[in-house]
């Protein structure tokens, strides 16, 4: 467990910044501790500050996992967002996607939302930007990014795919394996 | 709403009934069942008189009758029955009142007319006379069995019949096809004990395929009968049980054969002074009973009399019954994220049959059916719920974490129990998750995640290693061993005939070892807990009774109550073993009583962090010499190490040989003398070891690569002994702060954390390899082999210096 450097910090809050925005600060700010990113083989993990002490007692080729795992750093030096951090985004959510119940199943097997399946978006969502995925009884079912903002959204005709897949919670037994 | 406007104003919309609405047609009845409802026509005035005149005289009848009867019975006639018809056939061309139906009447106006014609009765009897059966079976195409006697004891048809079997009436043969009267009385249903006058018109108006079906179920009675009386010769005969000989055991082979055995022999037990055979005894009664139920339940004979010894025969059978059926599927509702009642509303609406799993528990779902996979609904995969048997539940509620706790489940994979136990604190305090198996660690985190739990660490090493990082330092831990699984064959079958005795010792040994870990990583004086939770899914008593026992000799533990409402008690004594009488706190659930899988549950307390030493002072001697060999040992590995390298097979031994006695280790920890000699010989170690890493960047200087490569070496060969010194450190060091301040064991611990953080510190500040202090040189050692690359880079860097330098010199 090792503390973030300067750049890679940089490079992760670009990326959460997508898609919570200023909420940024409400994970680093919190009420009940300090929180705090640490980085193992690569993955970022957000946790405890208290945690984090006792997490440090054990050899660190024992530790698996401490806290929540946020994604990892590519070989290219770029942060790859995993579905792990779905707890964390879906409620700083800035731009949200709701799911007609049957778009949901297309969804969580790894399939871009469509129009069609389009059942509602929130207002002033730009283009690239990155959403969150919920079905039509608000529960979190992923994150992508916003292929079309949403004025472009309204004249989309229904096969056009509004938003490109980036994890869903399919994954979650799809690939167990390789979660971290 | 409102009404809408008319814009078809002008074209009219035909109304009514579409194209495609069609009214069904009315039924179409068979002939003669038309044919009976014309009885209810209305009758013209004429009929309306004669029907009039008919009941008229119909009363009249009635009152002959009872004159009748009256006289009959003076003159002793029959019966009523055929009072009765002897009234109606003398009057027979008048109607019958209503009490017999038209058809009925008609048949006797033809029987009197074919009897006028070919039976024989007191009238023609000058003319006729009998004829023996075989003519008039001749007569009879439908059947063989059907006889018919005619008697002229009445003057009347009276007809007496002789056997049940084969009684039925010839004569109407000609009335067979009247239609009307068969489809009257289609409800007989071939009763022997039928008033005469019934008997007659029956038979005389079936339909020959009616007529056959009363043989037939004449005929099926019969044969009940028969089979019957069989069985109750069979039972009879069966009374004595034989007991099998080599020749009639070759002859059973089919299953049923073997379950009947299976039955009769434990019929004999139950039952044995008075049901046994002399000759044999009732181990021999037991042994063939122990084949036939290896056969029948295919499991192997070792298993099968481990668990003949642990269940009664009775509910022996009982359980291996309910070993053979799946459990029903309950899924856990993760308070986290949903409540039971909003997770079951969901899931009925995706077509999900479920009620809660009873009163014990308020998260638990018992699913009956489902339309889709229970386990890939968005509701699981959104984390609101997980799959787990109800047993599982079980260890948790008896553990009862409390908020703000530091809590280990040491062997957690894949993760239910642990984020149970998780989701109870409500996600606050530390969890320690941890496993040995890599494999199975990946579900614990997929799980963690997909349930949200946050407050987790999850780590994958041997259990036995954690009083080592973290002595005294939970509140709770939860140990769910592993085990042999004899209480959830219905899961994997395989249990049945994989397990023998040295598997099962194996367990226990385990479970022992990790048993007395999960203790001294428990601290007695914390505030809300101190409890340690063992749990298995066997049932053996080896892995469970006798491993408490065990730790409660060992260790200052004692059992509570486990604070679940139901289960039976542990066993106090099993066969020649008696153990602490306070095992009966324990709870044992099988799947034959309590519909869950077989599983224990023991809630132990620890009262005291002091290890109690053994009695016997010599022992503890023999021991103290024998750990002193063993330093003996570790030196002059040392030396072979820094001679040769590589001597890994002694040192597997060694570092072995140290691991498998951690009751000696605990003694020597005890004794403070000892100790110290420990500290000292690490620090001579430790010289040792920082002269032999001066030497080497001396080497670094004159040539790198080879120097490199056996640094690398040396890493690799002082892993073992360093991890074994490392521990006597710590070891030591406690002790040193024991000695300082005997009276605040707790606090010397968490100060002995604190001394290993310091150095941790000063271990991340430092990077020259010189400015090592004596005292850190394991630690630094340890921080080498995690960084090589980085110490390696050093090197570099260092040699690159030199070189530089020499070249200014120059």
């Amino acid at each position: 467990m090792k503390r973030l450097s300067e750049e890679r910090t940089k490079v992760l809050f670009e990326k959460l910044s997508k898609y919570i925005g200023p909420n940024i600060k409400l994970l680093i700010d919190r009420p009940d501790g300090l929180y705090c990113f640490r980085e193992q083989k690569d993955r970022v993990y957000y946790v405890s500050e208290n945690i984090l002490k006792l997490a440090n007692t054990i050899q660190s080729e024992n530790i698996v996992s401490v806290g929540t795992c946020f994604g990892k750093f590519t070989k290219s030096g770029k942060f790859r967002l995993h579905i792990t951090a779905l707890n964390y985004l879906s409620p700083y959510a800035q731009c949200k996607i709701w799911l007609k119940p049957s778009a949901e199943q297309q969804f969580l097997y790894g399939n871009h939302v469509s129009k069609a399946g389009l059942g509602r978006i929130s207002e002033n969502c730009d283009k690239y930007q990155g959403v969150l995925v919920f079905s039509m009884s608000d529960l979190p079912l992923g994150f992508g990014v916003a292929a079309r903002s949403t004025a472009e959204c309204k004249l989309a005709d229904p096969v056009t795919s509004v938003c490109f897949h980036q994890a869903d919670i399919g994954e979650y037994i799809r690939s167990e394996e390789d979660l971290l | 709403m409102g009404r809408k406007a008319k814009f078809t104003d002008g074209v009219l919309i035909k109304k009514g009934p579409g194209r495609k609405f069609k009214k069904q047609k009315d039924p179409i009845f068979p002939k003669e069942l038309i044919k009976s409802d014309e009885s209810d026509k209305k009758l013209s005035s004429r009929q309306k008189k004669r029907q009039k005149k008919r009941e008229q005289k119909a009363t009249e009848l009635l009152e002959k009758q009872k004159q009748n009867k009256i006289t009959t019975k003076v003159l002793k006639t029959n019966e009523k029955a055929n009072l009765l018809e002897q009234s109606y056939s003398e009057d027979s061309n008048e109607s019958i009142d209503e009490e017999y139906e038209s058809g009925s009447e008609e048949v006797k106006l033809n029987s009197k007319k074919n009897k006028e014609m070919r039976g024989f009765s007191d009238d023609n009897n000058k003319w006729l006379k009998p004829k023996s059966g075989k003519k008039i079976i001749k007569r009879n195409e439908d059947s063989d069995e059907e006889q018919d006697f005619e008697d002229d004891l009445n003057d009347s048809e009276f007809e007496e019949e002789t056997d049940e079997d084969t009684e039925t009436k010839l004569e109407n043969l000609d009335d067979l096809s009247d239609d009307e009267i068969g489809a009257d009385q289609d409800d007989f249903e071939g009763d022997t004990d039928i008033d005469d006058v019934e008997e007659k018109s029956d038979s005389d108006d079936l339909l020959p395929i009616e007529k056959q079906n009363i043989k037939l179920k004449r005929k099926l009675k019969k044969e009940q009968k028969e089979s019957e009386a069989e069985l109750q010769l069979n039972i009879a005969s069966q009374e004595t049980f034989k007991f099998p000989t080599k020749e009639s055991e070759e002859e059973v082979k089919s299953l049923q054969d073997v379950q009947q055995r299976i039955r009769e022999i434990i019929r004999v037990l139950s039952d044995f002074s008075n049901l046994r055979d002399s000759e044999h005894s009732r181990s021999e009664y037991l042994e063939i009973l122990r084949k036939d139920l290896c056969t029948y339940y295919s499991y192997n004979e070792f298993l099968m009399e481990k668990l003949m010894q642990l269940f009664p025969l009775s509910e022996l059978l009982e359980f291996l019954e309910a070993s053979e059926v799946q459990r029903p599927l309950t899924v856990r509702t993760n308070s986290l994220k949903t409540r039971r009642r909003d997770l079951a509303q969901a899931l009925i609406n995706r077509g999900v049959n479920l009620d809660p799993v009873g009163k014990w528990s308020k998260v638990g779902l018992v699913i009956y059916s489902s339309q889709v996979p229970i386990g890939a609904t968005p509701e699981y995969l959104a984390g609101h719920y997980i799959i787990q048997g109800a047993s599982s539940f079980l260890p948790v509620m008896a553990l009862a974490p409390q908020e703000n706790e530091k809590i280990l489940d040491m062997c957690a994979a894949p993760g239910g129990k642990a984020s149970h136990i998780a989701a109870v604190m409500k996600n606050t305090g530390v969890l320690f998750a941890n496993d040995l198996n890599k494999e199975r660690i990946k579900a614990v985190v997929g799980n963690f995640h997909r349930l949200g739990v946050v407050n987790s660490v999850i780590t994958s090493m041997d259990g036995r290693g954690f009083p080592n990082l973290m002595k005294m330092f939970f509140d709770r831990v939860l140990l769910d061993a592993p085990c042999t699984g004899t209480g959830v064959v219905a899961k994997d079958q395989s249990v049945k005939t994989s397990k023998d005795e040295t598997d099962i010792q194996r367990c226990y040994n385990l479970q022992r070892q990790l048993l007395l870990a999960a203790i001294d990583s428990v601290n007695a004086k914390s505030s809300t807990g101190g409890y340690i939770v063992y749990s298995t899914c066997s049932i053996l008593p080896e892995e469970n009774e006798w491993v408490i026992d065990f730790a409660l000799k060992k260790r200052n533990v004692k059992l509570v109550d486990t604070g679940l409402g139901f289960g039976t008690e542990g066993f106090t004594k099993y066969r020649h073993l008696r153990f602490h009488p306070t095992l009966n706190l324990t709870r044992r659930f099988y799947p034959h009583e309590h519909n869950m899988d077989g599983f224990f549950v023991a809630k132990l307390r620890k009262f005291s962090n002091v290890i109690p030493k053994s009695d016997d002072s010599e022992v503890e001697e023999l021991v103290e010499e024998t750990v002193d060999n063993n330093i003996q040992n570790v030196e002059i590995l040392l030396e072979d190490t820094e001679k040769k390298g590589n001597n890994k097979n002694k040192r597997k031994f060694n570092a072995a040989s140290e691991e498998e006695k951690p009751g000696k280790k605990q003694i020597k920890f005890g004794n403070s003398k000892k100790s110290k000699k420990d500290v000292d010989f690490n620090y001579d170690n430790q010289k040792k070891q920082t002269k032999r890493n001066l030497k080497n960047k001396e080497h670094t200087d004159i040539k790198a690569k080879s120097v490199q490569k056996k640094q690398t070496k040396l890493h690799k060969a002082n892993e073992k002994n360093g991890l074994v010194e490392n521990k006597k450190n710590k070891l030591g060091q406690v002790n040193k702060k024991q000695r300082l301040s005997p009276s605040k064991p707790v606090n010397s611990e968490t100060e002995g954390l604190y001394v290993k953080k310091t150095i941790k510190s000063k271990i991340g500040k430092k990077i020259d390899l010189e400015d090592v202090p004596v005292e850190v040189g394991l630690k630094m050692k340890k921080k080498l082999k995690n960084n090589k690359k980085q110490s390696f880079g050093n090197l570099k860097d260092k040699r690159h210096k030199n070189k530089l330098d020499k070249r200014k010199q120059k």
